[in-house]
């Protein structure tokens, strides 16, 4: 059952280049600087959660998300500051730790941890890590930042970062806990890990019919009553463009996701999208594009078909230009995110 | 040979797909993960009801079919004795989120299919469910005569096997595009335009059949000059 009353809805940006209004690219320090402008526009609309990547290559313009969220931390009030996700493979999580315990100081507690393993390689060869211990690295330092997150002294030692002996870790933080997810693409094991480690869970949806991920939830749920773990409502991240217009809506989504998604993929061998494809995400796939009013009826299907507590919006995929993010910004909180509240409520009412 | 029982080697994202698509069809299907069976039963009783959650010699020994959905990093972790006889279903392709780096997985002077066959001699290898994504593999099965329906492409170098596995692609949901050569099924490994592709049946055979004017066809005929 969704409770309305507590549904967190988010927006996500990976830290895409912007685009000018002649095509032409800004750099990516106006790129970063115009996210830190989106974090404030999501706030004052009343956005739950805004939440920033990390990339280590030319087509993102963000690679240490928290320093942009301390900036953003600076201009806002309520929203809560996210990565979307820390690629804890490839980092350390005592870093990791000081920088979202900095970060949460700044901004009065609203520090949140994405942890996940990304979807991209180059932090590997660039930190020094073997691609090879993809899911060793990440279980170890998943094990390492899970002991960090208690701000007790740790006693820990692996095989991938020097061992630590009853060492405390600073800046602790004012409500002793960061609030943490677990961010996973969907394999079954992933679920299971989570459930282990007891964090909250986000399901980055990035294709196909929302609906198939129910029997993940389903375990994820049976799994954490059997190994008696804490149960969260499940976030969920998906892409998305909103505009007033339904054909320029999916204009610019196919020109930018689509291109995006291309990239990608050749990294994995991975033919491009058809526009059969694409169309099948954007009627029935994971893909939120169009007015405010078919956006918010497909968010409120997703929700309710999967009991969800928190829905992301990725946005600004490609290169969009500042005023389509911004806009796109101003019709996810000021006219979607009311609109889905109201379509849950009648789907209630209903049953 | 009529095949009445699945047997599927891996219960991850491919395997549970391809186990719910068997439970569909009307197939027994037996599952194993890497090791033990309790670490696979929660996910498989609640994920796919009705597959029985094994490991790996009881899902072969008890199978007419045997999918290998495992990453291709791992297959070696198979003793290839225990596929001994049996037909046996490749779906596998090198990813580098499961498989680290390639140069460590594969041989690059051959095809993956090839290495696979190579390593179980005595099992016949046919390579298909490989290409389309297990999303588009979950939503788009549909019954045969369905107009929207979608093809996969099936190889190997055994004739007789190459059918069977083509009638039971059928049975699952898809049509099928036929080759009786298992290097062939380079033509559908990553950076294909196959990989990833979701096509119809004569849109996946225009490909094939003109796989050497493709800009993968072109880079794979240059390789082997």
């Amino acid at each position: 059952m969704v409770d309305i009353d507590h549904l967190e809805f988010g927006l996500e940006t990976f830290g895409d280049i912007v685009a000018n209004e002649d095509g032409s690219l800004q750099t990516a320090a106006q790129s970063i600087r115009q996210i830190v402008k989106e974090g404030q526009l999501a706030d004052e609309l009343g956005v739950t959660v805004f939440g920033v990547g990390e990339h280590h290559r030319p087509d993102y313009s963000v690679s240490s998300p928290e320093t942009v969220l301390a900036s953003i931390a600076a201009v806002t009030k309520n929203v809560k500051l996210a990565t979307a996700v820390t690629v804890l493979s490839s980092d350390d999580p005592v870093r990791v730790y000081e920088r979202f315990a900095t970060l949460d100081a700044l901004s009065n507690g609203r520090a949140q941890v994405m942890l996940g393993r990304g979807s991209f390689t180059e932090s590997f060869p660039l930190f020094g890590y073997d691609l090879t211990d993809y899911d060793d690295l990440f279980n170890e330092k998943l094990g390492l930042y899970d002991l960090l997150r208690t701000e007790k002294p740790v006693t820990w030692s692996g095989k991938f970062r020097a061992s630590l002996k009853d060492q405390e870790v600073y800046p602790k933080t004012e409500h002793g806990e960061l609030e943490t997810y677990i961010g996973i693409g969907g394999s079954p094991e992933s679920v299971i890990r989570a459930v282990k480690v007891g964090y909250k869970v986000i399901i980055a949806i990035i294709g196909g019919q929302a609906s198939r991920f129910k029997p993940y939830i389903d375990l994820y749920h049976a799994a954490a009553q059997q190994l008696d773990r804490p149960e969260f409502p499940i976030a969920v991240h998906s892409h998305g463009f909103i505009a007033d217009d339904e054909d320029e809506a999916l204009e610019v989504a196919f020109k930018n996701i689509k291109a995006n998604f291309d990239r990608i993929g050749l990294t994995r061998g991975w033919a491009p999208m058809s526009r059969e494809q694409f169309d099948g995400e954007t009627k029935v796939g994971s893909f939120y594009v169009g007015t405010p009013e078919r956006v918010a009826q497909r968010i409120a299907r997703t929700i309710d078909e999967l009991g969800l507590g928190r829905f992301d919006l990725v946005y600004g995929a490609g290169n969009q230009t500042a005023a389509q993010r911004e806009h796109m910004i101003e019709l996810y909180g000021g006219k979607v995110v009311p609109r889905v509240k109201e379509i849950l409520a009648e789907t209630a009412a209903v049953k | 040979m009529t095949i009445k029982r699945v047997g599927i080697l891996g219960a991850g994202k491919v395997g549970i797909v391809l186990a719910g698509l068997a439970l569909k069809a009307g197939y027994t299907v037996r599952i194993s993960g890497s090791g033990a069976v309790e670490k696979i039963a929660l996910t498989i009783k609640t994920m796919v009801p009705g597959a029985v959650a094994s490991e790996n010699a009881d899902v072969v020994a008890n199978s007419d079919i045997v999918i290998l959905a495992i990453p291709l990093s791992r297959y070696k972790n198979i003793d290839p004795a225990m596929l001994k006889g049996k037909l046996v279903i490749d779906a596998m392709n090198y990813w580098w989120e499961t498989d680290g780096i390639r140069e460590e997985v594969l041989d690059p002077s051959t095809t993956s299919s090839e290495q696979v066959q190579d390593y179980f001699q005595g099992a016949t290898i046919v390579k298909t469910f490989n290409h389309m994504g297990y999303h588009n593999l979950q939503e788009e099965a549909r019954p045969k005569g369905d107009p929207k329906r979608k093809a996969l492409f099936v190889t190997g170098d055994d004739h007789q096997a190459v059918d069977t596995v083509a009638a039971f692609v059928d049975s699952m949901g898809f049509d099928t595009v036929v080759h009786y050569s298992i290097a062939d099924g380079i033509m559908t490994e990553p950076g294909s335009p196959l990989f990833g592709a979701s096509l119809k049946r004569d849109e996946l055979a225009h490909i094939i059949d003109h796989f050497d004017e493709t800009e993968f066809g072109k880079k794979i005929a240059a390789k082997q000059l």
